[in-house]
């Protein structure tokens, strides 16, 4: 049955969790509208020639409604309207509500391509990205000029993309294949060709494919910096040349010594208690977060002298820079247990 | 000395008497006129013009999209082909057609009155609305405006294209629109004939002063906002830069804002003209007036409230996107109530099949599905996968040409004889309806389809996968077009060799029809007394029978 | 031949109010006008609303840089003007109410008055700009002003040249509006019958003063 309306209605494969919610949903809805709007056409219709004129200047009655008539017209559609709008949004805050356990990835959008780059030591990408299937993944996006969309049609998912600030959004994809990324959001000339491709693969096999990837990174990385500045090595690599570059060491240590700002030393998923009292964890969003908007979450102790880096990081630098933090650690190598995420999204 | 208000007698066929059209001649006493019924012509020839450059622009763009790959241009022209289209569809006719033809033409006759409250200003708003057009225009035909008619920031800010005409153009239409706004709700408040409560007002009436109010206070916010734009690409500072610390996403807010508004000042109209042509047409009063005149408040004040669910994947917060959600789940309830009523209306009328009739059962259909898509992508979770894609292209479609323009349609028919002294062909005219109808549906269903399979809007190249439904909607265009074309022939022939008209040939109650058709120079002979409930079919001496239900 | 053609068949003479064609009662078009001009006083309310709106987001995202600018305002002329302004509203008010009296001589004094006011505010403002000039303290890709090193100063100043820039083309329009009053007073064409006129122009005055009244303290005071 929903195969049957799945493919009446044109819609894509349903390669995501979210996707068949959203489709029974778009099921109910689209058969009441059309059955409402066929209804009202016929009935019009109908009363054409059950009420046509018999003899000119004819009288008619006076017809009104009563206020229980009134009422059920406004109740009525009002309840379908409101069923579906509870309904929807409890689908929507499922979606924008990322798991804590996602494996991140990081899109900058820019006329007219999308580029990508993985955490860990992950390669980076122009065009396609491999997922595992089965496993959340959640999208750390950003523009470099205009506002673009990200929209994977079979994941049903949907998100603009901003300069100047960082958006999100996540799916678990559900089938293997290989699924289109469509930018939706009129960007110039080449708006309708930029189009990149998103690779699911089970998920031993994408294990693989990304150790696979790591391995042979010199050789095979697609793209290093943006604009040119093509990097080899890997990325903690790069986030640490980036970190001298952009001027963060001169006030955050690597050493454990407290500076002018936090150490960066064992920095990543500490626990940080904040000037106000708040305790925040410093996971990839609140070390992006901080380099976006510093004077949001000051952790206590320091004052609020960091400049931001709006504009003057490009997203693979903010991911290669989370990634040299994440290097950072002590000897003591303790697999820090994963837990639910603390921060405010940057969509907020 | 007062004649009596909703007489049964017919009147005398007119004869070639110096009426509104032949009063004074030349170019000159037209282009000076502050006589409304003028004025309303010559807002109709405008945006007539506009019509069938947005139409041609929309050929265009269809023709285009025949095939994936280029068709007959480049990537750019069919940027600013789209934007073209939606610009000048939007701001040259959708907005101010209704209001500027029928609701200046027929505003002061149905409340007896002699002209608007302020003629001179009437005439000052056709100015600024071909200053603004022809701004607008030909700033997008010589600086290649490419942006979209939402102009959204900063592909807009920074975009090479020269954009300030085209955004002087739209502040300039936007005084227009407000300048005729203004002028309507103080004729309405002020002008009324004795006897004409705010309860006996026509329900187009009703229509056309909730559309005011909307233009009245809505409209300033996108004048400010494109002014913004304007003065970011020329001067180089301004509020959506986001490398200066700007956020692009005010600029939807401050947009959409108005824009949201706007398209209820493209429907409301329309919905008022269906309200006095279906009480014509069924020879009947309206069932439930209270209700629809509330309505159409409803819908203008809650309208308001609406506008982010335009941005639900902007990057608003979820709560945000739920409060929006809701609210726009309310304004669906009024649009609801109106088609009920109207459907009550009929409901033992006596009816006369006739071209605004099949004009009518469409926009019923249309404006039911229409409305209800429009409900579905306000649903959150499914507007997700529909945003930007053809699907809300079909939505807002359905109701732009599904319902405004049948309703345009529906109200050029109707007030023919009333603007002209003649009548039109019907036959030819019911041939156009149905070409109108079925085109509209063979263009626009497709794409409802097509925006469920995943193509985003404007798209210049696509996926193969979506041409077949390409060239079906194509196809419809085609057969839409057709029907204009016939239209516009058959009315034209109408207009200088018709068969004249008496005054009153629908026996419509409507208090326009009490004067002259055309009407003279100052509207009535006499100043009509209201005495009767606006609609009211009843004969004199009759028993009248009362039905509730 | 309507019962209504008759009332306009004379001249109105001097000081005696027109009654348009299309109006029954001059009381009709008097509550007419008022209510058109009412509504056009929402409008540019309206207009400056997506202006509040701006400086209220961009205020709530980079209120240190905002609270540190407005400091760098001359609060010294900031509240000259107001107080400028808020006599000019008084003046045009005592204006009317002069006409109403049949006073045109002393309602001429104090239009002329209320004019001067408009020039000196005119006058302080671009003493304001230019010292922002002089300091680089300009909107957009303008700025260069360095004493700030909170971010999101240059969004202050764009909104603070937008806003006051909008204001102050509001306070030419209105000059120009007090001018045509001022002839017709001189003129003898505005009396106590015929004051509506008088009446609106102070009105537009007075949303020109309420306008500022707003602005002065969202940019000098916090």
């Amino acid at each position: 049955m929903n195969d049957i309306m799945r493919k009446l209605l044109w819609l894509p494969d349903q390669a995501s969790t979210f996707a068949p919610s959203v489709d029974h949903l778009h099921y109910f809805v689209i058969t009441v509208t059309m059955l409402a709007s066929v209804a009202t056409g016929l009935l019009a219709f109908g009363f054409f020639f059950k009420y046509r004129e018999r003899t000119p200047n004819a009288s008619t009655p006076i017809v009104n409604p009563s206020v229980r008539f009134e009422l059920g017209v406004i109740g009525v559609p009002l309840f379908f309207f409101l069923l579906w709008f509870v309904q929807g949004y409890r689908d929507y805050v499922w979606y924008t509500t990322p798991p804590g356990n996602t494996m991140d990835i990081y899109v900058m959008g820019k006329k007219w391509m999308w580029k990508f780059s993985y955490g860990g030591e992950g390669p980076n990408a122009i065009g396609t990205i491999h997922v595992p299937a089965d496993r959340p993944v959640r999208l750390l996006m950003t523009s470099r000029d205009v506002i673009h969309s990200f929209y994977v049609p079979d994941f049903r998912i949907k998100q603009d993309v901003l300069p100047g600030r960082y958006t999100e959004t996540w799916f678990e994809a559900t089938k293997p294949g290989r699924y289109q990324i469509l930018c939706a959001e009129y960007c110039g000339t080449w708006h309708s060709q930029m189009w990149g491709e998103i690779v699911v693969m089970p998920g031993p096999e994408f294990d693989a494919w990304l150790a696979d990837q790591r391995r042979g990174l010199s050789d095979r990385v697609d793209t290093g910096g943006d604009d040119g500045a093509s990097f080899h090595g890997s990325i903690v690599e790069y986030g640490k040349k980036i970190a001298m570059a952009q001027g963060c060491l001169k006030c955050h240590s690597v050493t454990g010594e407290p500076h002018i700002g936090p150490t960066w030393l064992d920095l990543y998923r500490r626990t940080e208690t904040l000037e106000t009292g708040e305790k925040v964890v410093a996971d990839e969003a609140y070390l992006t977060d901080s380099m976006i908007d510093p004077r949001a979450k000051i952790v206590k102790g320091y004052k609020p002298v960091m400049p931001t880096f709006k504009g003057r990081l490009a997203a693979p630098e903010a991911a290669a820079l989370v990634e040299f933090i994440k290097s950072l650690r002590s000897t003591s190598l303790e697999n820090v247990p994963s837990k639910e995420a603390v921060y405010e999204p940057a969509s907020k | 000395m007062s004649q009596p208000v909703n007489s049964a007698e017919p009147a005398e066929p007119a004869r070639a008497t110096v009426n509104y059209l032949n009063h004074d001649r030349g170019v000159w006493s037209w282009l000076t006129t502050i006589d409304h019924k003028r004025i309303g012509i010559m807002y109709l020839v405008s945006v007539l013009l506009a019509f069938l450059i947005g139409g041609i622009f929309a050929m265009a763009v269809r023709i285009e999209l025949l095939t994936p790959d280029p068709t007959i241009m480049g990537a750019n022209t069919y940027n600013r082909m789209f934007t073209l289209h939606g610009v000048v569809m939007i701001f040259l006719f959708m907005i101010p057609a209704i209001p500027g033809v029928f609701g200046n033409f027929m505003l002061p006759l149905m409340l007896g009155a002699k002209d608007v409250a302020f003629p001179k200003l009437n005439l000052l708003s056709i100015y600024l609305y071909w200053t603004g057009a022809i701004l607008a225009v030909s700033g997008m035909i010589m600086g290649g405006a490419d942006t979209g008619w939402t102009f959204y920031a900063p592909y807009s800010t920074s975009t090479p294209e020269t954009l300030f005409p085209v955004l002087l153009g739209v502040f300039i239409l936007g005084f227009s629109s407000i300048v005729t706004g203004l002028n309507f709700i103080v004729t309405i408040h002020t002008l009324r004939a004795p006897g004409m409560g705010w309860m006996r007002l026509p329900l187009f009436v009703w229509g056309i002063y909730a559309t005011s109010i909307i233009q009245v206070l809505a409209t300033p916010v996108i004048g400010l906002t494109v002014m913004l734009v304007g003065i970011e690409k020329v001067a180089g500072f301004g509020l959506f830069d986001a490398t200066r610390g700007g956020d692009p996403v005010l600029f939807q807010h401050m947009f959409w804002f108005y824009s949201h508004p706007a398209v209820y000042i493209m429907v409301l109209p329309s919905m008022a003209v269906v309200s006095e042509a279906i009480a014509a047409f069924s020879r009947k009063n309206i069932f439930g007036y209270k209700m629809i005149a509330y309505s159409s408040l409803g819908i203008a004040f809650v309208g308001f409230f609406a506008w982010g669910h335009h941005m639900f994947v902007s990057g608003q917060s979820t709560f945000e996107n739920g409060a929006f959600a809701v609210i726009s789940m309310f304004v669906g309830v009024f649009t609801a109530i109106k088609v009920f009523n109207w459907v009550g209306t009929l409901y033992r009328g006596s009816i006369v099949v006739s071209t605004p009739l099949i004009y009518i059962c469409g926009f019923l259909f249309f404006i039911v599905f229409g409305g209800m898509t429009g409900i579905a992508v306000a649903t959150v979770s499914l507007d997700v996968h529909w945003h930007d894609t053809y699907f809300v292209v079909a939505h807002f479609h359905f109701i732009m040409v599904g319902a405004v323009i049948m309703a345009f349609l529906i109200a050029l028919h109707y007030w023919f004889p009333k603007m002209f002294g003649r009548m039109y062909h019907e036959g030819w005219g019911m041939v156009a309806a149905g070409f109108i109808v079925l085109g509209f549906n063979a263009t626009f269903i497709p794409q409802f389809l097509l925006g469920n399979a995943g193509m985003p809007r404007r798209y210049y190249m696509y996926p193969e996968r979506f041409q077949a439904l390409n060239v079906a909607s194509t196809a419809g265009a085609s057969l839409l077009a057709i029907g204009f074309v016939i239209i516009l022939i058959y009315l034209t022939f109408a207009l200088v060799r018709g068969k004249r008209a008496v005054d009153n040939p629908w026996d419509s109650r409507g208090y326009e029809w009490l004067s002259a058709s055309p009407p003279p120079k100052h509207n009535f002979a006499e100043q009509p007394i209201i005495t009767q409930d606006a609609h009211s079919y009843q004969n004199p001496g009759e028993e009248v029978e009362h039905v509730v239900i | 031949m309507s019962s209504s053609d008759h009332a306009h068949h004379h001249a109105p003479g001097p000081g005696e109010p027109t009654l348009a064609h299309h109006f029954d009662t001059q009381d009709q078009q008097n509550q007419a006008v008022r209510l058109g001009m009412w509504l056009f006083l929402g409008t540019e309310v309206l207009l400056f609303a997506g202006l509040f709106l701006g400086y209220t987001v961009y205020r709530n995202f980079y209120h240190e840089a905002f609270h540190e600018a407005s400091r760098h305002l001359s609060l010294f002329l900031g509240t000259t003007n107001t107080i400028v302004l808020i006599t000019s509203s008084l003046t045009v008010a005592l204006a009317l109410w002069a006409v109403q009296q049949g006073k045109n001589k002393l309602a001429a004094a104090l239009l002329v008055f209320t004019i001067l006011c408009a020039f000196g505010f005119l006058g302080i403002k671009s003493l304001e700009y230019a010292e922002k000039f002089r300091e680089g303290a300009l909107p957009g890709k303008w700025y260069h002003f360095s004493e700030i090193t909170a971010p999101g100063a240059n969004l202050y100043y764009t909104i603070y040249f937008l806003m006051t820039g909008l204001h102050a083309f509001h306070v030419i329009v209105g000059m120009c509006v007090l001018i045509w009053v001022l002839k017709g007073v001189v003129k003898g064409r505005f009396s106590p019958k015929n004051d509506v006129a008088v009446e609106l122009g102070a009105l537009y005055w007075h949303l020109v003063d309420l306008v500022w009244i707003f602005l002065f303290p969202l940019l000098y005071l916090i």
